[in-house]
């Protein structure tokens, strides 16, 4: 019995089954409310115990934010997606310390509490995967979090990595800096300096409270707009340099082979990239008027326009944005529709403020291969609509 | 598409540019029409502080030589860091055995992790075209001294940063050997390590999307 209701539930629930708990406190749910007199105040809030999203882990190393669940643009803290090499390190925020050295006047170790007597800024900005693209077989029983559950916006709240720099007295000779984890591989990654002088952060502070285990506890790398990997997480070391490093991450990994014969290295920047997040598979649609919506973002700047299409792209409507557009981080667009029944691809399309175009699979493929798919994979993504009701992945195979 | 006219003003070898994804420019390329000497435009290193900000803040404090050699254990691409020692081939297959094999296969092609080893006919680089195609140390990789660099820091996943440098010295000799990149009796240390020939060296190019980044660097530091 237990069984079969569980299998009814995650039937409903399309990702994940809802806990025993969840079914059985939902059932105790008086049918008059105000008839019971509520709960009393507790020191730590919990969501309704009927909302259940959750991260999908894909293997021991990542999991993907449940963007169908969401609204808005700002991911809730336990829900931004996580993506590890050597696992999530258990830090003390006592023992914490950044060291900076290198090309520099006077190299210095920092602890949390040093960060945090700097002056702060925050900032809401997305992180993104480079690796966030999940739709190139020809399955088309698809989430939005498994397409692309790799990106997440967060409010983040740290020092400006230009603020450190002038404190330890970086070398103006120095052209790249090497970004060290304290976790068991202790990544790292090559950076321009330049972008610490653009709008590098060392990050404590995500949507109000301490950074999270899986986003880099107790301080991270962060470099707005550019790929995830290279937003170095529990950073314990920076070293300035007037060459880059040449790591495994930077070279064997996270580079991307072209048609041409050659491989793109140091590929930070994130493109434009949107996606309809309902409605999109597991829901089923009644006729009627629909708000598609979805989110949409760049690493360049910010989201200039989404055009929606319902007709499988042969024509092209500009969608409602949410202001404020923020730059580099999620932009919700809304586009009403009548659906008025029959077959219908829907799809949306990014376009930032330099005028870059959301690209088609055939674009992304004429450019990189069809192989290429690792990494920076941003293309148009359509939902098919079937007579039913019933909404599945457009799945294009590479 | 619009990222196209972007694409033309930095396609300086009138490359063709596809719409949304943009192209690159060869590293030979960019060699070439960038001056060595103005190849490192660093913005100004530190923005004049305002009236309220102090140029320093005093916080923090001076790092000790002891600290910094503790943690300073990244190895460039010019063989700078490499430690004293060595290792070769036959030093390095018995702890690939012990170490490695479970992950990455008996010869380093049989995985279930990263395949380590294989070349390819012709050192040809398909890798956009053949998904098949291993990314391996032989046919992929553009620096020998990477490896050294990851197998120290971050290998074996079980117990990092375990091995000792005479060992990451005979596995990245074992490894260089399986790859047909140094004969059996080499002997890898720092002088040779960087010295070692790679396939894949020329083939990387510097993504030119978005803002300009310093040049990969000629010079070392």
């Amino acid at each position: 019995m237990k069984v079969s209701r569980r299998a009814l539930l995650a039937g409903a629930a399309g990702v994940v089954a809802l806990g025993k708990t969840a079914a059985m406190q939902a059932s105790q749910a008086p049918s008059d409310p105000s008839k019971v007199r509520g709960k009393p105040s507790r020191a730590l809030g919990q969501r309704a115990p009927f909302e259940k999203p959750q991260r999908q882990p894909r293997g021991v190393a990542s999991s993907g934010t449940p963007h169908q669940d969401l609204y808005g643009t700002i991911t809730p803290a336990d829900l931004h997606f996580e993506r590890h090499h050597g696992g999530v390190p258990e830090i003390d925020p006592k023992t914490y310390s950044l060291l900076i050295h290198g090309m520099v006047e006077r190299p210095m170790v920092f602890t949390l509490a040093d960060l945090k007597r700097f002056p702060s800024v925050s900032r809401v900005h997305f992180l993104e995967c480079s690796g966030n693209f999940g739709g190139r077989g020809t399955a088309t029983e698809l989430t939005p979090q498994q397409l692309a559950g790799l990106t997440s916006t967060s409010e983040w709240t740290g020092v400006a990595l230009a603020t450190l720099f002038r404190e330890v007295g970086a070398s103006p000779k120095a052209t790249w800096f090497l970004a060290e984890g304290q976790d068991a591989a202790v990544l790292t990654r090559s950076i321009p300096v330049s972008k610490a002088h653009d709008d590098a952060l060392i990050a404590y502070g995500q949507n109000g409270e301490a950074i999270r285990p899986e986003q880099g506890y107790p301080a991270r790398l962060l470099l707005p707009g550019w790929e995830g990997n290279s937003n170095v997480k529990w950073l314990r070391r920076i070293e300035l340099s007037d060459r880059p490093f040449m790591t495994r991450e930077e070279t064997s990994k996270y580079t991307e082979p072209m048609a041409d014969g050659t491989a793109r290295i140091f590929s930070f920047l994130m493109d434009a990239r949107s996606l309809i997040t309902y409605p999109a598979y597991p829901v089923t649609l009644s006729r009627g008027w629909v708000e598609i919506n979805g989110i949409a973002w760049t690493g360049s700047g910010k989201i200039r326009r989404v055009d929606v299409s319902t007709d499988g792209g042969a024509t092209w409507t500009p969608a409602r944005l949410q202001e404020p557009v923020l730059s580099k981080a999620h932009t919700r667009f809304r586009h009403l529709w009548n659906w008025t029944g029959g077959e219908a691809v829907i799809m949306s399309r990014a376009v930032d403020e330099t005028g870059y175009v959301q690209p088609t699979r055939d674009v992304l493929i004429a450019a990189r291969g069809v192989s290429s798919v690792g990494y920076h994979v941003n293309p148009i993504t359509g939902w098919l609509i079937r007579p039913d009701g019933t909404v599945v992945y457009r799945a294009e195979p590479w | 598409m619009k990222s196209a006219l972007r694409l033309v003003a930095i396609g300086v070898l009138g490359l063709i540019c596809a719409g949304g994804d943009r192209n690159a420019v060869p590293l030979a390329a960019q060699a070439r029409t960038t001056a060595p000497a103005k190849a490192q435009p660093a913005k100004a290193p530190a923005k004049a502080p305002s009236a309220k900000e102090p140029a320093r803040f005093g916080i923090g404090r001076p790092a000790t030589p002891a600290e910094i050699t503790a943690w300073d254990i990244d190895v460039g691409p010019d063989g700078v860091g490499l430690p004293p020692g060595r290792g070769t081939p036959a030093d390095g297959a018995p702890i690939y055995a012990s170490r490695c094999a479970g992950c990455h296969g008996k010869t380093g092609k049989e995985g279930p992790n990263d395949v380590l080893a294989g070349r390819l006919p012709g050192d040809a680089f398909p890798f956009a075209r053949d998904p098949r195609a291993p990314k391996t140390i032989g046919s992929y990789w553009p620096y020998a001294t990477t490896a050294f660099d990851y197998i120290r820091r971050a290998m074996p996943p079980d117990a990092p940063g375990s091995l000792k440098d005479n060992e990451v010295y005979g596995l990245v000799a074992y490894l260089l050997f399986l790859n047909e990149l140094i004969p059996a009796d080499a002997s890898i240390d720092a002088t040779s390590l960087p010295k070692v020939k790679m396939p894949a060296h020329d083939r990387f190019v510097p993504d030119t999307r978005g803002a300009p980044k310093p040049a990969p660097g000629a010079k070392s530091r």
